[in-house]
């Protein structure tokens, strides 16, 4: 690979009959068509930077977006219980749990971090939607609820960022189970008097909506993300008949009164540094604007600033 | 994928299953019972014995009534043989029996003094949750429970059981007012699902359901849950997280309906026998797995057969699980939550 793959657009690059070049190099917009080259996407934390669509982030990504200079402390998942129903679809669930572990490099669908924001520090639990659909089962129920546990016992904010189709359902009533599991979480740390903002990512549906993802104090959408309880296939074939524009859509549902407001990717650190540290009155660092106002700390500097 | 949650029991879903359809079957009068399927050696049986009887009224024959005593035992016999060992798919479609008693049925045998109440103070009622006060064997108890309705016009009428976003708000602003008069809670489940509309979906369902949930783990006083026929998903649990929930015999409780895991996962409709014994949905199993506390027993042949009988036994249990809570004098709220949290652990 050298520097010409970085200029040279990939139609030109096939007509020279590059054969070494992975295919995933350039990534195509799915709104406009445009491609886009993946460092330049992933520079941009991939949202595509002409059109604006989001394209959906790995959980490591995410995390090091948001917190200062990428640093965050992983908590461990606690261990839970493997395949409780012995399930069995086309595919054995235990196979389907080590494929996407093999895809991943992650033990299921959730991370947990402690870092900063701007300053401030503040627990981020991560759902991966590549990790099965981002689905909740007992493993992923069970770091949801370890994350709220940490964030209680440590005194931290929460920020929760939700991708998921919903239930594990080879884990059939025990995925259901993470609903209410989930909200004593939620409850408990609000109790405690800690801010808990949630993130609504592409897709949030099912019962991951019906429990912590709409339990927010703050409900922040990414621009177009799907947000819903019922799927719209499951809608459309109950009343028969053809969906609204937009319909589920994060700009939708804002407008439905179900979310706080819709902030680009780019923009979601400073937002929720900003909201939190007014809820948590964290005190305003001195600026050196700050600084100079003040007579003394000019008198203080100017005397500092005296040669010896 | 968003339909993975929900039981996708939409009118369209049910007619391509005949044998389940409610609406396809003719009037009661015409016949002694809704038969299943499964149940059809017991119809021949019962139908050869209501022959001889309406020939013995005509007053032709002398000694069939050794004849009807004879196919009478028959006829238990095989009943009995039937639902000993029901599989998983065969208790669905027993748990959403047309002649099944509904949460109205239990109100109306359990409680004195029942008063509804309607509304949710901010967008209107919803007819498919029941919810109010009354007295339990003198004692004063909030109720909320979904309820299917009985025929057409109340099926309509209560939506089939599946409720909107202004029913769990129904239900929430019912608990509140429970637990600020410190009075006990008893919730009958029996819902094949939230309802999947544009309107519920505009007017926030997931919102309305985590909300409900949140509340009722969040209860100061106690909680009872009893599931009476179906428990389907996120519709039900926002009203069954009670510090005690019991299961009657025959009835399910899942994540999914069958119906909805087959087409996910197998992407086929019809293979919902199969998701039905996988997910694992009978009370039998989800006491192994201890998400529930006990099970409620039905009479030899279903809680259809015997409405009275089930029912009396889902209020024994009721009040042996409030006297037990009261006994351990426990934080009914710790209580519930640690509970809740519990389940899944050490399996």
């Amino acid at each position: 690979m050298n520097w010409i793959t970085n200029y040279v657009r990939p139609k030109i690059n096939s007509m020279l009959g590059r054969r070494d070049m992975p295919e995933n190099l350039w990534i195509k917009c799915p709104e406009t068509g445009e491609m886009v080259f993946h460092k330049d996407l992933e520079e941009n934390q991939w949202v595509i930077p002409a059109s604006g669509h989001h394209m959906r982030i790995s959980g490591k990504d995410r995390l090091r977006f948001f917190f200062d200079e990428g640093r965050y402390e992983l908590l461990e998942n606690p261990k839970v219980a493997i395949d409780p129903l012995k399930f069995r679809d086309e595919k054995r669930y235990t196979d389907r749990l080590r494929d996407a572990r093999t895809k991943t490099g992650m033990e299921d669908a959730i991370l947990n971090a402690v870092g900063t924001i701007d300053g401030l520090e503040v627990m981020a639990t991560v759902q991966d939607f590549a990790f099965m659909g981002g689905s909740l089962g007992l493993a992923a129920g069970e770091a949801i609820v370890h994350g709220f546990e940490t964030a209680l016992k440590r005194r931290l904010p929460l920020v929760l960022f939700a991708a998921s189709g919903g239930a594990r359902m080879q884990e059939g009533i025990l995925s259901l189970m993470q609903l209410p599991r989930t909200t004593v979480g939620v409850d408990r740390l609000k109790e405690a008097g800690l801010p808990y903002f949630v993130v609504l990512t592409n897709p949030t549906t099912g019962g991951v909506t019906a429990s912590y993802a709409m339990l927010g104090d703050v409900h922040i959408a990414e621009p177009g993300a799907l947000i819903g309880f019922a799927g719209p296939r499951v809608i459309e074939q109950t009343i028969r008949e053809k969906l609204p524009e937009g319909f589920q859509r994060a700009e939708y549902l804002m407008e439905h009164g179900m979310v706080d407001m819709v902030v680009p990717r780019t923009e979601l650190k400073s937002t929720i540094a900003r909201l939190m540290k007014i809820l948590l009155n964290t005190p305003l660092p001195l600026t050196i604007e700050a600084q100079t106002e003040t007579p003394e700390t000019q008198a203080e500097e100017a005397e500092s600033h005296q040669p010896a | 994928m968003g339909e993975q949650l929900f039981s996708a029991e939409g009118r369209s879903q049910s007619n391509s299953a005949p044998e389940t359809t409610p609406f396809a079957r003719p009037p009661a009068q015409q016949r002694m019972y809704n038969y299943l399927e499964f149940e059809k050696p017991v119809a021949d049986l019962e139908g050869k014995i209501l022959e001889l009887k309406t020939l013995s009224e005509g007053g032709e024959a002398v000694d069939v009534a050794e004849e009807i005593a004879r196919l009478e035992k028959r006829s238990s016999d095989a009943l009995r043989d039937i639902y000993r060992q029901l599989q998983p798919w065969q208790k669905a479609q027993v748990a959403r029996h047309p002649d099944r008693p509904h949460c109205l049925d239990y109100v109306g045998r359990l409680f004195t003094d029942f008063t509804p109440l309607a509304g949710d103070r901010l967008y209107g009622e919803d007819n498919a949750i029941i919810g109010g006060f009354a007295r339990f064997r003198g004692e004063p108890v909030a109720i909320l429970g979904q309820e299917k309705g009985a025929d057409t016009k109340s099926r309509l009428k209560h939506n089939f059981g599946m409720a909107r976003p202004e029913g769990y708000r129904k239900a929430v602003r019912i608990m509140e007012l429970a637990d600020r008069f410190g009075v006990r809670l008893v919730t009958l489940v029996d819902t094949a699902g939230a309802y999947p509309g544009i309107g519920a979906e505009e007017r926030g369902q997931a919102e309305a359901i985590a909300r409900s949930t949140s509340v009722s783990l969040g209860l100061k006083v106690p909680a009872v849950s009893v599931i009476i026929g179906e428990g389907g998903s996120g519709g039900a649990i926002a009203i069954a997280t009670a510090n005690k929930v019991y299961m009657l015999e025959h009835a399910i409780y899942s994540v999914i309906s069958p119906e909805g895991a087959a087409s996910i996962l197998w992407r086929d409709p019809t293979r919902a026998r199969d998701a039905a014994t996988s997910m694992k949905i009978t009370a039998k199993d989800l006491l192994e797995m201890k998400v529930i506390d006990g099970i409620i027993p039905e009479p030899l042949g279903g809680a259809h057969r015997g409405a009275e009988a089930a029912i009396d036994a889902a209020g024994d249990q009721i009040a042996a699980a409030f006297a037990e809570l009261a006994a351990q004098n426990v934080d009914c709220r710790e209580h519930r939550r640690e509970k809740f949290l519990a389940i899944g652990r050490g399996l």
